[in-house]
């Protein structure tokens, strides 16, 4: 008999800038709405909310992925793999293989099923950032976020929530679309989508039931969700059974990512024995049925969904098009930054991607970023990795730059004093000027800090800890 | 570690200084080939007496070629020498210990940038390939955190504190008001430097350096053969400099209220000169202010005034244009703005005019008997900095 497959552990991201859906109809005149969408900050991508999602994650459990499966339909780059990015900000073994499943919204819950009956303990990060032209639905609806998932079996450790079992009914048709160069998706018209997810639905969600042995009355959730709003409402109704929150109102659709996440928010409040189900409408529809454990009460990630929608911020809506660069606006005149180079990034991997300074072996003195020579006398290559990713600090001084080249300026800057040693200047995010002080506390995040000539320059910054 | 110095073996006998400006109509070479002219006629010698050269500039060329094809200079060692913002005192540094050695008998030292041609303002790094982690903060806020840290650890209100930086601003601004060589020559009130909108920090575009271009230089020789090229030369009493290994930057310890390096380079520079007291005997000082808070912790550093005092002293005017100890008495930085190259000899010419008696009357110090200027440029920013601290002198000791 094979082990029972199911979730190790999970996390998730929910940027800390939200945008006022009536905010766009009041620049604008029309479009917009209720409640607000989350948005991805200007110094972050689909790689970096994923491995913020990851880092809540991989914090909750000793156990290393076998692979990285990073699912997303707004990827950094092509051609190259963004898995691999994340898989270095983890700081995950060599061995642990980083593939990319993207194209299509419904890779991610592919992904998602494929590790569930797959072998081996595999971490699938799902992130998405949804971009509608100005007044869309889509700009309104959509949100950005990343969710992490660690699947693998009984035998690896506890799992949080056992994989029962699922379906899949899969058909070719037209609701959502977009050509490769483009930013923006396409639908048909609406009613038609609906008519077409309407048999399959049923077929994937009967055949479901009948994979796990159980009857909707035995269901105590359904997560519903897909890109197809009004089908997603109608026909999740008609199961019989509860449907979850699906963070319209306050994170918005976020489309790849958005099957985990409320997966992750489910799990961040089900009691143990919950049989929980996530259906999911994308080109077809996967219907994957969980049951929580015991374990789950202890394996929660420290940051929740619903703690995430709770630490926020407004961003006005010019700035927001600014960001994702639907405004073009005046940048300040300075030169831009020139691409990083390829051979020093690898050289310095573990401290570009994983902030892993150096220790001095014999005075205890850490240095950032990593040094060959200790100051104070130290001797030559006396040191030990230091990594500093998951250390807090508090702001020693700071200053605000309105000179400095930023996409979006000011620059916020601060020197910090890590917990138990290492000092290090730092530029901050997800910060209002006004807001920082001298004593402030602040979290370490991944965030990319530029592009040039189509490369993209990551690293870390540092954001407040508040509440 | 021992530091020896070269007092009373070098002699200044000529120096030159272009009009520090917007030059949009002057190239590099064009820069160069007035400096040198001025020096040249200024020790009564051509290009071709001279043995070696040394050619300070930051971005604006590389190698001795650059200095050698504008003047066509034949078959003369010529050296381009960098080191951040002291990058025109190094080039004096070098040719004087060129000179000292005995290699050569005479060497100039010259310093120059085209900062005007990049488009943009400002000075802008040299884009060096990297992997994309090191600091991207303007040198403007890396000072600016000079200031709330300077009054947290002496208990001053901070607002004060910034009237005190604009007071130094006002002072460098009357001094330049009154330097034809100084780009802005127009006195400004701290009052209205107070009301201007913060860039960095607390701090405004007049609490920064301007930017501009500029050409400076220096002719030596050994100091015994000094008066056969005239009947004042400056006698070279001690060059230092001290580059720290940035780790202020990393040290909890360091706190942003002084620079390290420049307060060792003045303790080696005083020892290697004889000064034991330099705000008694040091007739005028120039300093590095590339911004307000720099000359603020430097009156500290230098040893003019008593660690936590030298705002006290800003206000009392000490180092006013007739103050006990004038400072940057051509108008600084501030008034010249920063060619980089150039600065460094730029500071030297005041010395050189002013020990000699030939700064206009409008800006003459008072010398009092006292003999000896200070000239201090560095490079970097807090926790991360190169200094010099030279010393000349009028007399031999």
């Amino acid at each position: 008999m094979t082990e029972t497959m199911g979730i190790l552990a999970y996390g998730a991201h929910v940027p800390y800038r939200r945008l006022d859906r009536a905010a766009i109809s009041d620049v604008m005149g029309s479009g917009g709405g209720q409640g607000w969408r989350s948005v991805a900050s200007f110094d972050q991508d689909t790689t970096t909310m994923g491995v913020e999602a990851a880092r809540q994650a991989l914090a909750t459990t000793d156990l290393d992925p076998e692979a990285l499966w990073f699912s997303t339909v707004a990827p950094a780059y092509l051609d190259k793999t963004n898995a691999t990015t994340v898989h270095a900000a983890l700081r995950l073994d060599a061995a642990a293989s980083a593939l990319d499943l993207g194209g299509a919204v419904r890779s991610s819950v592919g992904a998602l099923r494929s590790a569930l009956t797959g072998p081996g303990r595999t971490l699938v990060v799902s992130s998405d950032l949804r971009v509608g032209l100005p007044t869309s639905a889509d700009e309104s609806l959509g949100g950005d976020a990343a969710a992490a998932v660690l699947t693998g079996s009984a035998a690896d450790g506890p799992l949080l929530a056992e994989y029962l079992g699922g379906a899949s009914a899969t058909a070719e048709f037209l609701d959502r679309w977009r050509t490769p160069g483009d930013v923006t998706s396409r639908t048909w018209e609406e009613r038609f989508g609906e008519e077409a997810y309407g048999p399959l639905v049923e077929q994937a969600w009967a055949a479901a039931l009948a994979d796990i042995g159980l009857a909707a009355d035995d269901i105590d959730t359904a997560i519903v969700t897909g890109l197809h709003g009004r089908a997603v409402k109608r026909l999740g109704g008609r199961l019989g059974v509860a449907v979850a929150d699906d963070l319209m109102d306050t994170v918005g659709n976020s489309g790849a990512a958005h099957p985990a996440l409320l997966l992750a928010d489910a799990l961040d409040t089900a009691d143990a024995g919950r049989v929980v189900a996530l259906v999911v409408l994308a080109d077809g529809v996967e219907v994957l049925v969980f049951r929580s454990t015991d374990a789950l009460a202890a394996g929660r990630p420290s940051r929740s969904v619903a703690a995430q929608v709770e630490d926020r911020a407004d961003v006005a809506y010019p700035t927001y098009l600014a960001w994702r660069g639907l405004l073009e606006v005046q940048p300040p005149n300075r030169p831009a930054p020139n691409r990083i180079s390829a051979s020093a990034s690898l050289r310095r991997s573990d401290w570009k991607h994983g902030f892993v300074g150096s220790k001095d072996a014999t005075t205890g003195t850490t240095h950032l970023p990593p040094s060959r020579v200790g100051m104070g006398g130290g001797a030559v290559d006396d040191m030990e990795p230091a990594p500093m990713a998951d250390t807090e600090g508090t702001i020693v001084t700071f200053t605000v730059d309105r000179l400095a080249y930023s996409p979006s300026p000011p620059i916020v800057f601060a020197v910090v004093d890590f917990d138990g040693g290492g000092r290090m200047p730092i530029e901050l995010t997800d910060v209002d000027p006004a807001e920082v002080a001298v004593g402030g506390r602040v979290a370490m995040t991944f965030r990319r800090l530029h592009s040039a000539d189509g490369i993209h320059n990551y690293f870390w910054k540092a954001r407040p800890v508040r509440g | 570690m021992a530091s020896h110095g070269i007092r009373d073996r070098v002699a200044i006998v000529g120096m030159g200084c272009t009009p520090f400006r917007e030059h949009w109509d002057k190239s590099l070479d064009d820069l160069l080939i007035d400096a040198a002219g001025l020096a040249f006629d200024s020790a009564g010698v051509t290009k071709d007496d001279l043995d070696a050269y040394w050619f300070g500039t930051s971005q604006s060329a590389a190698s001795g070629i650059s200095l050698a094809t504008p003047l066509r200079l034949s078959g003369k060692p010529v050296t381009r020498v960098e080191n951040y913002c002291a990058t025109g005192s190094e080039a004096l540094r070098q040719a004087c210990y060129a000179v000292a050695s005995g290699a050569y008998d005479s060497a100039m030292a010259i310093g120059a940038e085209k900062v005007k041609d990049g488009g943009y303002q400002g000075l802008n790094a040299f884009p060096i390939p990297t992997d994309g982690t090191n600091r991207t903060l303007t040198a403007a806020a890396m000072y600016s955190l000079i200031l709330p840290a300077y009054a947290e650890r002496y208990g001053v209100d901070e607002d004060e504190l910034r009237r005190v930086v604009a007071r130094i601003a006002e002072k460098n601004h009357y001094n330049g008001a009154r330097n034809p060589l100084a780009q802005f020559r127009r006195e400004t009130s701290a009052e209205a430097i107070c009301e201007m909108p913060a860039v960095a920090g607390r701090l405004s575009v007049f609490d920064c350096a301007g930017v501009a271009d500029g050409a400076a230089a220096a002719i030596v020789v050994r100091a015994e053969e000094a008066h056969r090229y005239t009947d004042r030369p400056l006698y070279v009493k001690a060059l230092s400099l001290v580059a720290g290994d940035s780790s202020g930057l990393i040290d909890p310890d360091y706190d942003f209220t002084t620079l390290p390096e420049c307060a060792a380079a003045a303790t080696d520079a005083y020892a290697q000169a004889g000064i034991t007291d330099p705000r008694a005997e040091l007739a005028l000082a120039e300093v590095h202010d590339c911004f307000t808070p720099t000359e603020l912790v430097l009156m500290e550093d230098l040893g003019f005034s008593e660690p936590g005092t030298a705002w006290r002293d800003v206000l009392d005017g000490t180092f006013d244009l007739d103050g006990d100890l004038p400072v940057n008495t051509d108008g600084g930085l501030k008034s010249f703005g920063h060619p980089v190259g150039a600065s460094g000899l730029r500071m030297h010419y005041e010395a050189w005019i002013q020990l000699r008696d030939r700064a206009p009357e409008e800006r003459r110090v008072d010398l009092r008997g006292r003999t000896k200027a200070l000239i201090h440029n560095l490079g970097g920013y807090p926790g991360e900095m190169l200094s010099f601290v030279g010393i000349v002198g009028s007399e031999l000791d």
